[in-house]
């Protein structure tokens, strides 16, 4: 991302706009769409910074989030998350794979349009940073600490302001 | 029928962007940026990669609509496309350009599956740093879109009028987002 400012900042503004400003889905939720269509991808920069953000948002923890990575359907999370999950990793293989009885269930458990619109439009923006940080072959660094280290400030701060991990 | 209730008077993309102004403004500024910005790369050239991610994802939408505004832009031609979409390996394109688009054909499945033989040829074949840069975020910008249609069951009109019509608009108009709300597309149906 910092081989390009100028598609840095658009990229940055997008997941600001995604992650973090107004939604219905809580930060923790849409954070957790995120690391795990990123876990689906084997993307394991994103899947590990984003699941140390998910960690450290309100109603989160680490065990939460390796529940998901494990098996969202038996991750203590609600049914309307684990809803919206199966709708992600439809999206993950394919926007076609989404089918109406996917979203039947989802709606059973009482999910908006914009909850939905949510999900999918996090899922694929997902499916795009995988393959930008993989496809360029991106140093994955392996230190816990150094997730954690984003994960704590990116929770606080959302993603505009400049990464701990450059300063 | 869409999974969302979305306006009826717009289509595809369009209808989505017009559902959430909110994510819709830094998708377009990127996608204005890598399609339209200041490139060594055509705009005819991104918007073929942009075409290929698309056939590659079978959304008729985004690739009927770039691939209209492939042909239609100078560099650009029908036949190029339609030789892309069949055999990539025997198309007539620049060297450079096959390699790119042999990049973005592994971005599509998944960004792990491009080596470093792939970013090797495209440099010994002329291309640039920059240049595999761009193809990579083009072809993962269009993994991104194809799903975000597809994903929402958006409505895909069946006349390549429409196409013709809207490769038109983001040929000449860019990715922008109008400043008021998105205006239906106005063509002569066929």
């Amino acid at each position: 991302m910092n081989f390009r400012p100028d598609a840095a900042l658009a990229l940055n503004m997008l997941v600001q706009a995604l992650l973090v400003d107004d939604s219905p889905l809580t930060r923790g939720e849409r954070e957790l769409i995120a690391t795990y269509v990123s876990s689906r991808n084997e993307c394991t920069f994103c899947m590990t910074s984003h699941g140390a953000i998910a960690a450290h948002l309100p109603g989160n923890d680490y065990d939460l989030v390796r529940a998901v990575w494990k098996d969202y359907r038996n991750a203590p999370i609600s049914e309307k998350m684990k809803s919206l999950l199966h709708i992600a990793g439809k999206v993950q293989q394919s926007g076609k794979a989404v089918s109406e009885a996917d979203i039947a269930a989802a709606r059973e458990q009482g999910v908006s349009d914009l909850e939905i619109h949510d999900t999918v439009l996090i899922a694929a923006t997902f499916c795009m940073f995988n393959r930008y940080v993989d496809g360029l072959g991106a140093t994955t660094p392996d230190d816990p600490a150094f997730y954690d280290l984003i994960g704590r400030q990116r929770a606080e701060e959302g993603y505009l302001t400049k990464s701990v991990i450059l300063k | 029928m869409p999974h969302i209730a979305l306006r009826t008077d717009l289509f595809g993309i369009t209808s989505l962007l017009d559902y959430r102004r909110q994510t819709a403004g830094p998708l377009c500024e990127l996608t204005q940026l890598l399609l339209r910005g200041p490139s060594t790369l055509t705009e005819a050239e991104r918007e073929l990669i942009a075409t290929y991610v698309s056939y590659r994802n079978d959304c008729t939408f985004c690739r009927s609509a770039h691939g209209a505004a492939t042909c239609q832009l100078p560099g650009g031609s029908l036949e190029q496309l339609e030789a892309v979409q069949r055999e990539l390996s025997t198309a007539p394109a620049s060297k450079k350009m096959l390699t790119l688009l042999h990049i973005a054909g592994k971005v599509q499945q998944n960004g792990r599956f491009v080596t470093i033989e792939d970013a090797d040829a495209a440099r010994q074949a002329g291309a640039t740093d920059l240049e595999i840069h761009d193809t990579v975020l083009i072809a993962a910008l269009f993994c991104l879109y194809n799903r975000y249609v597809d994903g929402l069951a958006t409505v895909t009109p069946a006349d390549p009028a429409f196409y013709e019509a809207l490769g038109q608009r983001i040929s000449t108009r860019g990715y922008m987002m109008p400043a008021n709300e998105y205006q239906p597309l106005q063509y002569e149906k066929k």
